[in-house]
Parts: structure tokens; C-alpha cells; sequence
């Protein structure tokens, strides 16, 4: 469920709203080498470009064309695993990197997704090694976790990452943060964060954001879990203080307080219709070999059992807070969503 | 006492307004009598109480389980009925409950778990101020539709030590059984006599340094007469036990024996030590407390003259 790969457009051009905040500016000042932003083209990694390009040079990495884009944001169009990319680095002006070229398309071809996100992401971890760069944040998910019935009602940052046991497509998100965290042992001269966020909501296409923009929400029959919901700004928030000086460690971040799925669909007042369990789940399976839906069946797991993350080391380590309640977290996902 | 009434007739009304004049009269006289019932059930300051709860929820941001208090009300609204007019529980003590955070240990028994609901009802309806107490369920009852909703609406959570913890953390009553299943689906031989407890509930309150108020159960270990437990046919179904209860083959006798329910609140008990000392010294503080249930329920029995009165 973590960003798509796919989505480009005219969606962006508009300026995100900025928040002022005098923390994040004093901060900046303290750190002014440049961040590498990989998939720097994806709607997070707009963002996150344009917050950031203001206060310290920003080079975003991505394959895609990185349509309308400020003039100070240098930019390279460039597979992470060429050679090419090796001489980014080699230049030594780069302090941060701020890896977002997490590719989870479940209908791509699964060797194709672990070349890209485990070979990649590899590659990236040899460079800073070599080139000794002090920082390194991955943006990870809490869905690496997985939605279990034993859950307990909020996963700490030690839970164990079981994302995979019942969702294979999952496997390279969770051995993607499972080398990022061997790497936080194995070089402690570089400061590395993984960030893991809950349901991201906003313009950006992941399964939660789409699920949530369906016309008509289907829910499963005599199952409402709680769920954490967090606004794609606040995200960015969170990534801007993962790259101050001194921060390390595994967060979990998440939004407003948790609400219960049905609830959640009645604030953005949808029409919902539940189907029972086991006939949603035959069901999505047909729809999906037919290619009529953007599900895979195991994510029904997400609407049945519960997912939800303790944020309580971001809000102490980190200093995060989420700025946006649930009404304006839940309404993100249908801006802009005439175009 | 306009709450229960109204969300009563809400129910009815439909049927009601059929337009049979004949049926419709003796429906309503059969509402009135209902709502008589209901009076007796909740008592005059149910609506208080509710009341008093939903500031207190309002105030704390929603609970982070999911506990929905409508829910919560209506399935209070059963419970009394049992509380008050089947069982017609004798409540002793309740005031010894701290507020705040608070572990209440009690006895486990009578084959289908009515003795929580019991005590739940009991703090929501005779506590000076009222309270909705947070018991455990099991894992596995999340993969079940509408069980696992109902349980979350109701205020139970998944009996992981993690929501234990949280729990207390946000000062709720959490009630517990540490003898677990072996004490529930014991057989009548063995009534009021304790099996074994877990430690687990010691350690978590000596962790988040909670007052343990322990709680004896009179009448529910008579409620279903369990002959025995046949284990090789419970193996073969694949279930947790399988007992035998010869009242269930009677005719209305899925309803449990109405013995007279007595709950004795104990006064509460705190401990203080390393919480993840070795057993043997867990072990004595649980047996501590055990011994004080055992001599709770030992006390009860002695006062108790009739098992139905």
C-alpha cells in the first residue's frame, strides 16, 4: 500500500499549502547539505521537494520526468541501479538521503518489484556506506505489520513485521525495512529512520486513498476495525523532522485518533453496501484475474482485522504532531479529484 | 425515566401501528408491561449514569477500542435484566473499588461466562459512580463477523498483554480470571474451589502499579450442572472443551438454573516488587491473592442459606 509508481499529471501544480512553522525553519538552518530525494516524482516526493527546496538544495532521483519543477530542484532522470547514479554521489555534497522510490504496484510483475525495491534500495545502502553519508530515511509502512486478529490494538515499534505471512506481494516492503533497520545496526556513523506511517491519505493513489475515493465502499458484513488515518502534509512533516540532525530510530507515525471504519465512512458520507467475508473475498479474487478491480483479495484483511500503530515514540523523539484532525485528513482524498 | 422508554417504543412502534385494533392493544398493554420491566431492571438513574459515561468518553478524545457507549447501553440493558431480575445479584462491597485505574480479580466459573457480565452490570448499575468495565476475549473471536464488532462496540479487547497494559494506563477498571478456562468449564464436583491461577495479572499490575481489588462470585457455579468434561471427544471436535450438562437437553434449559448471584468486592490489595522477578516470587503474591478469594467465597457460602433465595 505504499506510493504507486504510476501517477504523474497536472495534479501537482497547484502549491501545497504551506504550514509555517518556526521549528522546522530554525532546524533548517543547522542543516544545509543537499538531500537526495528518490522517487522525487511521486506525490509525496513533490511535496516533500517542495517544502524542502527553499531551505537546502534538494536533488531528486526518479526515472520519471519531473514535470514543472522549481528551478532550484536539480533533477536526474536516472534508474537508481545505474552506474550513473554512482557519480551523484560520488560528488560528496550530500548530506541526507530521503528514500521514497518504493514501488507497490500488486498487479507488476513480482521479480520486476523485488529488482526495483530490494535491488535498488541495496545498491542506495552500499553508496552511503561508501560515500559515508550521515543520514539515511526510508519511508516504510505499518502495513509492514499486517492486519492480524491477534493484533494487539497498537503495534509498537518492536512488533514483529508479519505484513507478508498472509500478503506475499508484501514481502519486498517488509525485507525493504528489514534491511534498513540491519543497516541502522551495522553502521551506526549514519543516522537512519524509518518512518512508518498508517493509511496515507491525500492525492496520493495508494490502497487506502483509492479505496476511500471508491463511489460505492464495500465493507465487509459484521466486521468494523479501527483504523488510523494520516494526511499525506503531515507525512511530509514527519520526514522533514526524520532529517534533522541527531534523529535515528524506527517511528511509527500516525494521524488523528484512531475512528472505526464505518465511521470513518460516514463522515465523508458515502454509500456503502457489506458483503460477507468469505463471498468478498471469492469475489475480489474473480474480479482481480479479470482485471476489473485494483484489489488483490488479501487486502480485505485491512477492513476486517485491526492495523493501528503507537505513535507515542514520534510524538517524544521526533516532536511530531499531526496538524490535521480527521475531518481534513479524510476529505484529502477527494481534492482534486475533478481532474 | 424517558431514556429506555423511549428507545423502547422505538422498536415497537412499527408493529404497533399495523392498524389491528385488537392485536395492537394487547401490544401495547404488553409494551407497558415491558417498560415496567425495564424500570425495575435499570433502575430511576440509568439515564444518569449513561449520562455521567458519555461525558467522561466525550471528554477523552473517543476511546481508542472502539467502544461505542449506545452499544455499550443496550447490551447493559440485557445484562440488568439478568442482574436484577433473574439472578437478583446481592452486591456487597462495590464501594471498595478504587477509581481509576483498578484490576479485579475474580473467581471464574459456570460453564458460559455470565459472571463477567455480571460484575460489569453491577459497576455500571450499583457503583456509586458508574463505570464499564474492560474485559478480555479471546483472538480467536475476532475472526467471526459481527462477534468481533460487538465485542469491540461493547468494550472488550483482544486479551493481549499490550491492550492490558494500555488499558490501565488509561485508568480503566480491567477485569480478569486468571484461572482462565479451567475454571469456567469445571465440573460441579469441583465448585468453589479454586484451580490455578496464571501470573500474568500479577506482573502487569506490579508493572503499571495497579490496586488489585479481588472479587468472589457466589450462585454462578450452579447455574449449568457440568458432569464432566469428556476430553477425548472435545479433542475430536477440535474444542476447547466439551461438557456435559443434562439441564440443556430439558426444554428451556439452555437458560441457565436461576440461583441467586452474590458478588463480595474485596478491599483492595497492592503489591510492589520487580515485575519480572522469577516465579517462585510471582507465585507467592498470586497465591496471596487466591487465598483471599478463596476465603471470600468460603465467607459467602457460610452467609448463604438458600442456593435460589
Amino acid at each position: 500500500m505504499a506510493r504507486a509508481k504510476t501517477d504523474k499529471g497536472p495534479a501537482e501544480r497547484r502549491r501545497a499549502p504551506r504550514r509555517k512553522s518556526s521549528r522546522r525553519q530554525s532546524d533548517a538552518a543547522a542543516a544545509k547539505g543537499a538531500v537526495v530525494i528518490t522517487g522525487i516524482c511521486g506525490r509525496l516526493g513533490r511535496r516533500l521537494a517542495r517544502e524542502l527546496h527553499r531551505e537546502r538544495p534538494v536533488i531528486g532521483l526518479d526515472r520519471r520526468d519531473f514535470d514543472d519543477r522549481p528551478k532550484d530542484i536539480e533533477h536526474h532522470q536516472i534508474d537508481i541501479r545505474r552506474k550513473k547514479a554512482r557519480e551523484l554521489f560520488r560528488r560528496g555534497d550530500i548530506e541526507a538521503i530521503v528514500h521514497l522510490g518504493v514501488m507497490h504496484d500488486p498487479r507488476g510483475d513480482s521479480q520486476m518489484h523485488h529488482a526495483w525495491n530490494v535491488v535498488a534500495f541495496q545498491k542506495l545502502l552500499d553508496w552511503v556506506q561508501i560515500y559515508d553519508i550521515p543520514k539515511l530515511v526510508l519511508l516504510s509502512s505499518a502495513n509492514v505489520y499486517g492486519p492480524r486478529p491477534d493484533n494487539p490494538q497498537f503495534l509498537s515499534e518492536e512488533a514483529p513485521l508479519l505484513g507478508a505471512d498472509r500478503f506475499s506481494d508484501m514481502r519486498d516492503l517488509v525485507e525493504l525495512d528489514m534491511l534498513a533497520q540491519s543497516f541502522f545496526w551495522k553502521r551506526p556513523e549514519t543516522e537512519t529512520v524509518i518512518l512508518r506511517p498508517t493509511n496515507i491519505l491525500g492525492t496520493v493513489k495508494n490502497a487506502a486513498s483509492n479505496y476511500l475515493r471508491l463511489s460505492k465502499v464495500p465493507t465487509l458484513m459484521g466486521f468494523d476495525p479501527m483504523v488510523q488515518v494520516v494526511h499525506q502534509q503531515d507525512v511530509v512533516t514527519a520526514l522533514q523532522l526524520a532529517l534533522r540532525p541527531g534523529v535515528r530510530g524506527i517511528f511509527n507515525v500516525a494521524g488523528p485518533p484512531p475512528v472505526a471504519l464505518s465511521k470513518a465512512l460516514r463522515v465523508l458520507s458515502r454509500p456503502t453496501f457489506s458483503v460477507p467475508h468469505q463471498l468478498a473475498r471469492f469475489g475480489v479474487e474473480r474480479l482481480w484475474r479479470l482485471r476489473m478491480t485494483s484489489f488483490p483479495a488479501p487486502e480485505l484483511d485491512f477492513i476486517r482485522y485491526v492495523c493501528m500503530v503507537d505513535d507515542r515514540r514520534a510524538r517524544e523523539v521526533l516532536g511530531y504532531t499531526p496538524s490535521f484532525d480527521l475531518n481534513q485528513t479524510l476529505h484529502a482524498v477527494d481534492e482534486e479529484r475533478w481532474l | 425515566m424517558p431514556g429506555p422508554r423511549t428507545s423502547l417504543s422505538r422498536v415497537e412502534d412499527p408493529s404497533a401501528s399495523a392498524g389491528w385494533s385488537a392485536p395492537g392493544r394487547l401490544w401495547s398493554r404488553a409494551r407497558r408491561s415491558l417498560q415496567g420491566v425495564a424500570q425495575r431492571a435499570l433502575g430511576d438513574d440509568f439515564d444518569a449514569r449513561t449520562r455521567t459515561l458519555s461525558e467522561q468518553l466525550a471528554a477523552s478524545d473517543g476511546d481508542p477500542f472502539g467502544m461505542d457507549l449506545e452499544t455499550a447501553k443496550n447490551a447493559v440493558m440485557v445484562c440488568a435484566f439478568f442482574h436484577r431480575l433473574y439472578f437478583r445479584t446481592e452486591v456487597h462491597d462495590v464501594e471498595n473499588v478504587p477509581p481509576g485505574r483498578v484490576l479485579l480479580v475474580a473467581n471464574h466459573s459456570g460453564q458460559v461466562p455470565i459472571d463477567g457480565a455480571i460484575i460489569g452490570s453491577a459497576l455500571f448499575l450499583d457503583a456509586e459512580r458508574p463505570r464499564l468495565v474492560r474485559a478480555m476475549v479471546e483472538k480467536w473471536s475476532q475472526t467471526l463477523p459481527f462477534v468481533a464488532t460487538f465485542f469491540q462496540r461493547v468494550g472488550q479487547v483482544v486479551g493481549v498483554p499490550e491492550n492490558a497494559k494500555r488499558l490501565l494506563e488509561m485508568g480503566e477498571p480491567l477485569l480478569v480470571f486468571p484461572e482462565g478456562t479451567r475454571g469456567i468449564s469445571k465440573p460441579f464436583s469441583r465448585r468453589y474451589q479454586l484451580q490455578g491461577f496464571g501470573n500474568g495479572f500479577m506482573r502487569l499490575a506490579m508493572e503499571t502499579d495497579t490496586p488489585i481489588v479481588p472479587v468472589a462470585v457466589i450462585g454462578a457455579e450452579e447455574q449449568y450442572v457440568n458432569l464432566g468434561n469428556l476430553d477425548v471427544l472435545a479433542k475430536a471436535l477440535n474444542m476447547p472443551v466439551f461438557p456435559v450438562i443434562p439441564q440443556m437437553f430439558v426444554p428451556g434449559g439452555l437458560l441457565p438454573l436461576p440461583t441467586k448471584y452474590r458478588l463480595y468486592f474485596g478491599e483492595p490489595m497492592r503489591f510492589e516488587g520487580d515485575h519480572d522477578d522469577d516465579d517462585a516470587v510471582v507465585e507467592e503474591k498470586v497465591w496471596l491473592v487466591r487465598q483471599t478469594i478463596q476465603s471470600m467465597i468460603n465467607r459467602g457460602l457460610q452467609q448463604r442459606r438458600n442456593l435460589f433465595f
